[in-house]
């Protein structure tokens, strides 16, 4: 070994990579770069067909929701993101606060019911799911599951319950109480919970725990349950989706949008990508993926075995009353939930 | 150093600096000052992002029952953790390098690789062996194990460059071995165990997740939970201005126990490779020791992989997106690398050669990305390079260099341990014999440090192998590394897909870590045979 090597191979190694990967950026080459933070696969799906029948092409950079959001708050004016698809909508709502999205042409935001999208036009519904409950068949009797999420509270669930109070999915079931029944009473449910339930960093492990056993009933959202259950088989499956009553507070939707950068210099594409989402043949896409998400416009049914979404009357509440998330996350934060 | 020459007649300014050792040299200056500054772009974006936060909001946050729990949770971990990794770093380092172990070489390799293993991997593999694994011990437990290699690896540089003529001196003059390792081998190991404890705790304060897995939390949580559902970046910079003050106090307190040590003797007489000693019958204890070191924080991980693989139903893979991302992952971990052992070269020769209060700022400085959650180091570059080198952002470059800056106390433990017990006098002798300062730097010194340089590459090579946080935010969009992808799958329940990812980026580190163990093996050696 040559006694001057480390040195003179530092910036060999580093021209190597650089010349490797690629020097630049990538930027630039296609017509739309959108950031997603949602499921990848069903994005996927959606772009090619897209590009398929637009012509246009569509760059995709993906993430998990919350560091996009944060990186498009620092990028501000020079945001290479055209459009931002996210799982949840407070983010969207918490980028539209800060100016930072355009508003979503009126026949887009006309495909779906207009409860789904903003307020104020600046994101568009795409997709939902479902909150609900799911047991382990072994470990709790569906004829003791609670109709009221309220009753999660009482005393008779403790030790048995999961759930993962840091998920984005989590804080509209706390906005929803609070608008059924008050703040205090959603106060206590949370301590009642709190009391009750072993905490988890996120709903996947949620599921998981209660499959395996090590929790007996756990607050999801439906898609969950199956996407669990496409990787380990029905065979593996030894836990069962159990929904809230009809318009109970925690019988909720949570919706999945869209939206477009004020700062795009490709408003006239990313509003095609946003139409395309919602048309037929976007909201079919989304209902054939392996995302179990239910699609928003009225008429596209959705995925095999899960029951439509009109029979399961979700409680919507507007996005206004979702708000960008704060107030329950405020509650969370006093009570030592996160 | 063979031929004699005459000494070449220096007389620019640049040249009488660099000669005078009371004076900086200019290179040293310069490259000291460009890793500072490096470090100090997200530190900048820190405090202006934090000013912005109302002092009411960070009030709010900062005083109430539950930022003390987390505090005296991030604490009373820290503590346990770092003594804990300093015992066995300290114990597994002296058992492969300072004993006649059978198979050192394997040893040298199987000890570092825990470091190549991501968080959610470890604190997975543990979970799912034991599904009532969470709280304090748990998190010591899994954070101690994945952590020990940051004490292991320069304590292990620091042994193999040992000096023996000590050792032998001390036991010539009535010390047993045990008082001789006390009073003499640990105190030349010094700089190398503070330097690692202090990775282990700056590390400790910035980690975020193994923690969700394992259910304990610490500080950094409410600088996420600011971040990922308030999207309030001030009162998350805000916050991290904690971890900051915290990993001052760590820094002082590590130069308080004297982690600044030389650890050269200035007598006669060349430097001799100590010997190794028989382990006799403690043979059958060590091995077997070791043996459960290994399989806890490593086979533990490795066995979620396999079940993984075995379980899931998700595992057929387009062969050429997983070379691509592993493609992408050494050229971009290799480049890192390299730029951030260069860069610790002048850091550690100007606070080692050079002390005083001015180049110790510079070295404490670059310790502090280990403290800060990549997230916000990562969005420093990002407000940085969309308002000012645009054309850089979201390239290969700046992520390159993001590593650099996240890893660069890394590179700088691993050359401290090295440079630590080189003697500059040496460098004077050359000089006086006639070599350039250029050229008795690089026949002097750089073959005395190089385990360390090594040592310093290895630790940044694995480190980035496995990052992601600074990943999803900087990488060119469309590029894939093998973290993205394991991170992409798993949050889609994909576990079966995802193993390969982690068994690659596994794999990767072993190769640093196995040239590591022959270039440590092949410079003693060549002592030996002196």
């Amino acid at each position: 070994m040559s006694r001057g090597q480390p040195l003179i191979l530092s910036p060999l190694l580093i021209a190597a990579a650089l010349l490797i990967t690629g020097c630049g950026s990538a930027r630039g080459s296609a017509d739309l770069t959108l950031y997603n933070g949602q499921h990848e696969q069903t994005t996927s799906a959606l772009v090619s067909a897209f590009e398929k029948k637009t012509g246009v092409s569509v760059e995709v950079r993906s993430a998990d929701e919350a560091t996009l959001g944060n990186q498009i708050i620092q990028e501000g004016a020079n945001s290479p993101a055209d459009v931002f698809y996210t799982e949840n909508t407070p983010v969207l709502e918490a980028l539209g606060e800060k100016g930072l999205l355009a508003t979503v042409q009126p026949s887009t935001l006309a495909s779906v019911p207009r409860r789904y999208s903003a307020a104020d036009g600046s994101w568009v519904g795409v997709s939902a799911r479902v909150s609900v409950l799911v047991y382990n068949t072994s470990q709790a009797k569906a004829s003791e599951l609670p109709t009221s999420i309220l009753e999660l509270a009482q005393p008779r669930f403790k030790g048995r319950l999961a759930f993962a109070p840091s998920e984005t999915d989590f804080q509209p079931l706390i906005t929803s109480i609070t608008k059924f029944y008050g703040v205090q009473t959603a106060e206590r449910w949370l301590k009642g919970l709190q009391a009750n339930a072993a905490v988890y960093p996120d709903n996947e492990t949620v599921v998981s725990q209660v499959n395996s056993g090590e929790s007996a009933i756990g607050l999801i959202n439906q898609y969950y349950w199956y996407r669990l259950r496409d990787e380990v088989g029905a065979g593996g499956m030894h836990s069962a989706l159990h929904y809230y009553a009809p318009g109970d507070p925690g019988d909720l939707v949570n919706v999945s949008g869209a939206a477009i950068l004020r700062s795009s210099s490709h408003q006239a594409d990313a509003q095609k990508l946003l139409a395309f989402m919602v048309s037929e043949e976007g909201q079919q896409t989304i209902a054939r993926s392996d995302s179990y998400e239910y699609p928003l416009r009225p008429g596209v049914a959705p995925a095999a075995d899960q029951p439509s979404l009109a029979s399961l009357k979700p409680a919507a509440l507007t996005p206004a009353e979702l708000g960008d998330g704060s107030a329950p996350l405020a509650l969370e934060q006093r009570l030592g939930l996160l | 150093m063979s031929t004699y020459a005459p000494a070449p007649q220096s007389t620019g300014r640049f040249a009488q600096a660099w000669s005078g050792r009371r004076r900086w040299p200019l290179v040293s200056v310069a490259g000291g000052l460009l890793a500072a500054g490096l470090v100090l772009l997200p530190l900048t974006f820190l405090v202006v992002e934090a000013q912005q936060s109302g002092w009411g909001e960070v009030q709010r946050l900062l005083f109430r029952h539950t930022t003390a729990v987390l505090l005296w949770n991030t604490v009373r971990l820290t503590v346990a953790c770092t003594i804990l990794c300093a015992i066995l770093g300290v114990g597994a380092a002296w058992c492969v390098e300072r004993t006649a172990l059978r198979g050192r070489r394997v040893w040298a390799v199987m000890l570092v690789l825990p470091l190549g293993i991501p968080d959610f991997v470890v604190g997975f593999g543990w979970v799912s062996l034991d599904h009532g694994l969470h709280g304090y011990l748990a998190a010591v437990l899994v954070m101690t194990l994945s952590l020990y290699p940051l004490v292991y690896l320069p304590v292990a540089t620091a042994l193999a460059g040992l000096d023996g003529a000590l050792h032998e001196a001390a036991r010539s003059l009535g010390l047993g071995p045990w008082r001789t390792f006390w009073r003499v081998t640990l105190r030349q190991i010094r700089p190398a165990i503070l330097g690692g404890c202090l990775l282990v705790t700056l590390g400790l304060l910035a980690e975020y997740g193994a923690f969700e897995i394992v259910q304990y939390q610490t500080f950094t949580v409410q600088i996420f939970t600011e971040f990922k559902l308030g999207f309030d970046t001030a009162a998350a910079c805000a916050l991290s201005l904690v971890l900051v003050a915290l990993s001052v106090a760590a820094l002082v307190g590590e130069l308080a126990l004297g982690g600044r040590g030389r650890a050269w003797r200035s007598g006669p007489g060349a430097r001799r490779t100590a010997p190794r000693v028989p382990l006799g019958r403690w043979s059958a204890p060590v091995t077997l020791s070791l043996l459960i070191l290994c399989a806890l924080a490593l086979g533990v991980p490795l066995f979620a992989l396999v079940y993984w693989m075995i379980r899931g139903s998700s595992t057929t893979l387009p062969s050429t997106s997983i070379l691509s991302a592993l493609g992408h992952t050494a050229a971009y971990s290799a480049a890192a690398a390299a730029l951030s052992t260069v860069l610790a070269i002048p850091v550690t020769t100007l606070s080692i050669r050079h002390r005083n209060r001015f180049t110790l700022l510079i070295e404490r400085l670059a310790y502090l990305p280990m403290a800060l959650p990549g997230l916000v180091i990562a969005l420093g570059l990002v407000s940085f390079s969309v308002r000012y080198a645009l054309a850089l952002y979201e390239s290969s470059l700046e992520l390159i260099v993001a590593y650099a800056i996240l890893f660069l106390p890394l590179a700088v433990v691993g050359v401290r341990a090295a440079m630590a017990q080189a003697p500059s006098n040496l460098e004077d002798v050359g000089r006086s014999l006639g070599c350039s300062p250029a050229a008795a730097w690089r026949r002097i010194t750089l073959p005395l440090i190089a385990p360390g340089l090594a040592a310093a590459f290895a630790f940044v090579f694995i480190s980035s192998a496995t990052e992601l946080t600074a990943t999803l935010l900087l990488r060119p969009t469309g590029v894939n590394t093998l973290a993205t992808q394991f991170w992409q799958y798993t949050s889609n329940f994909a576990y079966g897909a995802a193993a390969p990812y982690a068994a690659l980026m596994v794999a990767i580190s072993a190769i640093p870590a196995y040239l590591l163990s022959r270039r440590v093996n092949v410079l003693s050696t060549r002592g030996a045979r002196r």
